[in-house]
């Protein structure tokens, strides 16, 4: 992906609804996100955050309603613009940590020097040689994060990025986030506490409900 | 493409270093042809007789064996939404997954059946050939089986579902193969045989990344 269609991608949603077994979990969800902004999603638990996060991924099927990422004239769905991460961090037990990075940064067709440099970036430096088994919560959560550095996408589907992370952790999400926004990505991104500067807010719960006849 | 070739080469190496994933499948492999001769008495006609049916049922249930683990675990660990998530063809993701399995798998139970053969009275001159339909039968076995596996792969305890959905799509490699050991057995030509289950191995691996691959979607659904 050339660094213009980056800049120019734009996501719109529209009238979008999102069901579960025989509950709608919103509908008539318009919105339209350019390039540099983000979005972040609030609500209560199982409002819908993760399973709108899954949707814009290409994960779930919507219930109706429609996602367009499109930029540079063309219309872009074939996944390659966006990273998703969702709750689980993607982890593998056996696998050492730089084993993990390294696989993702093959994953994507880049040079493994990207994954090290990755690492150091989420802070796991020193921790390259530790199965996935003895890492702690928080390191498996920077383990994914490393996904989002081997490779630049121009979208971000985060659900709870910050879950599990230390002070300083949240710090770096933040950072990486606002990195990102300037090189003219956009983050979506579901999230409780402390948000992001300079974020747009979508409240999930705030849409109407309803139930399958 | 460097992504499906990337996940084979990793699932390779998850299948060799991870206690060895090929162990369960070959003991079983190993203990079902050993009692034989138990259960079918140890005249040599009887083996005769039976000996390559049961081998050819044991290569089957011990390629069944590691299929409840094909997708489940990178489902339970979010591996598989990370896959799809970047837009890669879930259709690779099946064949290179089921297709690394069957090389840390297949290949050893191959390599053990002519020691198996003998064993039931098998003729030792076959031992090329019997390693060869070995390999053909569990890559049939294998491929078949992935659909079951991305079918089961959402639910708790999916073996049984995996062995309910995939036994019917045994049946030609069943047929063919045992009727290609039979042949080898008494000195028949086996060829035709032979040909009719790398048919059936060949439709198995050419369709069902398309049909696990489907599964594999409703399941991350």
């Amino acid at each position: 992906m050339t660094a213009s269609s980056v800049t120019s991608l734009v996501l719109e949603v529209e009238n979008l609804a999102a069901a579960r077994g025989l509950r709608i979990l919103f509908e008539g969800l318009n919105f339209r996100l350019s390039a540099g902004e983000s979005l972040e999603l609030r609500g209560h638990n199982g409002s819908g955050k993760s399973t709108l996060l899954r949707i814009l991924a290409g994960l779930t099927r919507q219930h109706a309603g429609e996602v367009r990422y499109s930029g540079a004239g063309q219309d872009q769905n074939d996944g390659a613009e966006r990273h998703y991460l969702g709750h689980l961090d993607a982890v593998k037990s056996s696998e050492t940590a730089a084993e993990q990075a390294a696989f993702w940064a093959r994953y994507f067709g880049r040079d493994v020097s990207v994954a090290i440099d990755a690492m150091k970036r989420v802070g796991l430096a020193g921790r390259e040689q530790v199965p996935g088994r003895g890492l702690s919560a928080g390191q498996k959560r920077r383990l994914a994060l490393v996904r989002l550095l081997v490779e630049p996408r121009p979208v971000w589907l985060l659900d709870e990025p910050t879950a599990a992370l230390d002070i300083e952790g949240r710090g770096l999400v933040g950072q990486l986030v606002a990195e990102h926004r300037a090189r003219g990505g956009m983050v979506i991104a579901a999230i409780h506490g402390e948000g992001f500067e300079g974020s747009r807010t979508l409240d999930v719960s705030a849409l109407p409900v309803g139930a399958l006849t | 493409m460097s992504g499906s070739v990337s996940v084979f080469v990793r699932e390779l190496k998850l299948a060799w270093s991870g206690g060895g994933g090929a162990a369960l499948p070959v003991g079983f492999f190993a203990a079902a042809c050993s009692i034989t001769p138990f259960a079918v008495g140890n005249a040599v006609e009887n083996l005769k007789i039976a000996g390559p049916g049961v081998m050819w049922i044991a290569l089957a249930l011990s390629s069944l064996l590691p299929m409840e683990r094909l997708f489940q675990a990178d489902l339970e660990d979010g591996t598989l939404d990370a896959y799809a998530g970047s837009g890669i063809g879930m259709e690779g993701i099946a064949f290179a997954k089921t297709f690394a399995h069957w090389i840390a798998t297949g290949i050893p139970l191959a390599i053990i059946s002519p020691v198996l053969w003998i064993m039931l009275q098998g003729p030792p001159e076959a031992s090329l050939f019997v390693i060869g339909a070995s390999l053909v039968g569990s890559a049939a076995f294998f491929f078949f089986g992935s659909i079951g596996a991305g079918l089961a792969a959402g639910m708790r305890r999916g073996g049984l579902l995996i062995a309910l959905i995939t036994l019917p799509l045994y049946v030609p490699t069943m047929i063919f193969g045992a009727a290609a050991l039979y042949a080898a057995a008494t000195g028949e030509a086996w060829t035709s045989s032979l040909m009719l289950t790398g048919a059936a191995a060949l439709f198995g691996v050419a369709t069902s990344p398309f049909a696990a691959a489907m599964a594999l979607r409703t399941a991350i659904d």
